[in-house]
């Protein structure tokens, strides 16, 4: 069989296009990265948290105490140097943009739980230099305690407050050291992470496990029929300084 | 340059005793003062082999800790297909009780200080601490 010069010619056209063409999608990073399930699960996690609930309870602090054990986070007494993945926020500090000249009076003055957002869109992660706090894709901020480098432009970026720093080696200050997760050692930032070990081990976080009002709330924001979604469908939420454009994950029904 | 040869035989005689702990290693098989490292009583096998674990279980777990915390892969299934929980303490720990007589002292004996501890808890030395 033979070949006309301009069949020749029209093959080898073809195969350098081809051969460029998948260049150019390499180059331009349109590879398809296949992850494991846990994170690409569609999954949107969220929590809804009802201030009114909470305040009924009066001074608990059940799921700050649960939080705090189960995952060593120290307690400090500095608040310059104190360290928090879930703590009490006056109302008022917590939605300052909500400021009104005849605040509700249920709400005003009165303490709210906060803690990471877990932002659609989060400014923390934007400002990390090592890479040490990412977005999961099922929506939760994570952290790599190992990378972090204790720059604090995280803690910088948060609107929030979520982040604190590690002034001194955090061990003295735990009282009772759970074995089963780690301490952080002097010089890293930490936060709440949605106990995204938990998760892992299908169990919700310890703040909503401990909370004896039910008051917290936790789900899958991908699932229509998940109770956040049907509390979101049924209540007006508010979401913390979202007019950043954070695009924050816990919301308070109003 | 009459005496050469009694410079010469010196320097020999020197370098044999300078070297003689790694020349008696070598002709015994074995260290003069190896750790004496206190190997789990049940257990029989790790998650690879020993010579495997023994050379470069700092990188298999430096893999474990990139897996869990950024590949969200918990599991680790060994050559023999038992799966193992990627974890530090919950899994290494748990036959590996005593991290001061097989972790330290092996670890004091190579002269390496790993940093895993300053935020990684040894359980045991929390229940010993515990009433």
């Amino acid at each position: 069989m033979s070949i006309s010069r301009r069949g020749f010619l029209g093959a080898a056209g073809l195969t350098t296009l081809a051969l460029a063409g998948k260049a150019t999608l390499d180059a331009l990073g349109f590879e398809v990265v296949s992850e494991s399930s846990e994170a690409a699960s569609g999954r949107r996690w969220a929590m809804v948290i009802d201030p009114r609930k909470c305040l009924d309870a009066g001074d608990c602090v059940k799921c700050v105490e649960a939080c705090h054990v189960a995952h060593n986070v120290p307690s400090v007494a500095d608040p310059a140097r104190e360290i928090k993945w879930i703590w009490k926020e006056k109302f008022e500090a917590a939605f300052p943009f909500l400021e009104s000249e005849h605040p509700p009076e249920a709400l005003h003055g009165k303490p709210v739980m906060v803690l990471c957002n877990h932002c659609e869109n989060p400014p923390c992660v934007r400002v990390c230099p090592t890479q040490a706090t990412w977005r999961r894709e099922d929506g939760i901020v994570m952290m790599d305690w190992h990378r972090c480098i204790g720059c604090r432009y995280c803690m910088a970026g948060c609107p929030y407050g979520s982040r604190s720093f590690n002034w001194s080696d955090p061990r003295p200050s735990i009282a009772r050291i759970t074995p089963e997760f780690p301490t952080r050692s002097k010089g890293v930032v930490e936060k709440c992470t949605f106990c995204e070990e938990r998760l892992a081990k299908n169990q919700v976080p310890s703040c909503v496990e401990a909370c004896p009002e039910r008051a917290i709330v936790f789900g899958d924001l991908g699932d229509a029929s998940s109770e956040v979604r049907s509390l979101l469908r049924e209540r007006l939420a508010l979401r913390r300084k979202a007019e950043l454009g954070t695009g924050p994950a816990v919301y308070y029904i109003v | 340059m009459r005496d050469r040869y009694v410079i010469v035989a010196a320097l020999a005689a020197f370098l044999v005793l300078v070297t003689s702990p790694s020349w008696y290693a070598l002709v015994s098989g074995a260290p003069s003062n190896a750790p004496d490292i206190k190997r789990p009583a049940t257990e029989t096998s790790c998650v690879m082999d020993v010579s495997y674990m023994r050379s470069s279980h700092m990188d298999l777990l430096m893999t474990w800790r990139d897996d869990v915390v950024r590949r969200y892969d918990r599991t680790f299934v060994s050559h023999d297909g038992k799966p193992y929980t990627k974890s530090l303490t919950a899994t290494c720990l748990r036959c590996h009780d005593n991290k001061a007589e097989f972790c330290d002292r092996c670890h004091d004996y190579a002269g390496v200080t790993p940093y895993c501890w300053d935020c990684h808890v040894d359980p045991a030395s929390i229940r010993r601490s515990r009433p």
